[in-house]
């Protein structure tokens, strides 16, 4: 299947970032952690990545933080990408995958900085990747059996319902978890988000997944187990949720018709693709 | 209106005019949007000149309310200029965004040398 390249509306900016340097042969994979003043947390993840994945580089973002996130990271030995100021996950993630454009990763993950995530289940996405995905999705949702103690409250899980329900519509495929920060990320997607990345809040990850989905990326889901947050706090509160909930909604409707007309450009340009 | 009320707003309008020209001459204004107050206030310097041109305008419009013709013109003109200004703030954000984002991965740390088990290690490109 064809990627449309052209359909990519900003062309990426040459990057002045330095020409990737292939150093080694086989796949090279960065994960990435957004972090936003996690100095609490971020040092006994990092440890615990080190120990369950040694052979995947790790890059922490730090996304404006106020406190000594980017220390703790160089204490880890772990580099660090200092953002002047506050982006958001959005921002930050599109800051790593630049970074890894700029180094010749071949596949990245996002990992957050807070203990939410297990390391033990990166290879699942990763494997998941090597069977031809190019957006892996690590859902809360979808467990098998009762390993997913995730608990969202009942406004958030309303509002996601009805985000995923807009999902459902404009992509046409159902997915259990839009708003997971678990993701792995193939070379060309890796590209491609690189240069066009949604950065508000939430665009991050509904947005994005439906950006990929129109661009004609493969995108599956593979259940994983979330943990408690280990420090630092949510990072948005009920009240302006509601606010960042409806921006989202208006965001995903408005490109209903960029959908369309994609459709009907891959349909007449090369006959059946599905 | 009074025709102090006229002189007040001639007076009010020839000042940010010369304020404006001296914006732009101090560098501090671009010539698009200078150009585009000046036409305005220039506009605003007639109507309060010739009191009459607006109750003409209006009747040729069918406006009945003479002040209402002004104050549809003020809206519509101040209603794109702000949409005009969202669409700017928004595309300045997003190069703000953009250079935050490529000064970032300039000034990172480089990818860790680390010895590897699973395959062997070319070259380093650079000595």
């Amino acid at each position: 299947m064809g990627r449309p390249e052209s359909l990519v509306r900003e062309q990426a900016l040459p990057s002045l970032a330095p020409k990737p340097v292939s150093r080694r042969r086989y796949a090279r994979t960065l994960v990435i952690l957004p972090a936003l003043n996690e100095q609490e947390a971020l040092s006994a993840v990092l440890q615990e990545l080190a120990l369950t994945c040694p052979d995947l580089d790790v890059l922490v973002v730090d996304d404006g933080s106020t406190d000594a996130t980017a220390e703790v990271a160089r204490a880890e030995g772990v580099p660090v990408a200092v953002l002047p100021f506050n982006l958001g996950v959005g921002g930050a993630l599109q800051t790593g995958f630049r970074y890894a454009v700029a180094h010749g990763y071949e596949r990245a993950v996002q990992f957050d900085a807070d203990g939410q995530h297990d390391p033990a289940q990166v290879p699942a996405l990763l494997a998941a990747l090597e069977e031809g995905a190019d957006l892996v999705i690590g859902s809360r949702f979808n467990a098998p059996e009762a390993g997913s103690e995730y608990a969202v409250g009942r406004f958030r899980s309303g509002a996601m319902g009805v985000l995923r329900l807009a999902v459902r519509l404009l992509s046409g495929r159902r997915f259990t978890d839009t708003s997971s920060g678990f993701r792995a990320f193939s070379a060309p997607l890796l590209a491609f988000y690189a240069a066009n990345y949604p950065n508000e809040y939430l665009g991050d990850t509904v947005e994005a997944l439906l950006l990929a989905c129109q661009a004609g990326y493969r995108v599956v889901e593979v259940p994983v187990s979330m943990r408690v947050r280990a420090a630092g706090t949510p990072s948005t509160q009920n009240l302006s949720l509601a606010y960042h909930y409806l921006r989202a909604l208006v965001s995903l409707l408005s490109r209903a018709p960029v959908r369309r007309r994609q459709r009907a450009q891959r349909r007449s340009s090369n006959g059946a693709t599905r | 209106m009074s025709t102090g009320g006229h002189v007040l707003i001639l007076a009010l309008t020839l000042f940010s005019l010369l304020f404006i020209i001296r914006m732009v001459r101090r560098n501090q204004l671009p010539s698009r949007y200078a150009l585009l107050w000046l036409v305005i206030g220039a506009i605003i310097a007639l109507l309060a000149t010739f009191p009459g041109l607006l109750d003409r305008v209006s009747s040729w419009l069918g406006i009945a309310y003479a002040p209402g013709t002004f104050f549809l013109g003020a809206i519509t003109l101040l209603f794109l200029i702000v949409i005009h200004f969202s669409w700017e703030l928004a595309r300045l954000d997003a190069r703000t965004r953009l250079l935050a984002e490529e000064m970032a991965v300039l000034r990172a740390d480089p990818p860790r040398d680390r010895p590897r088990t699973t395959a062997p290690e070319d070259q380093p490109v650079e000595s």
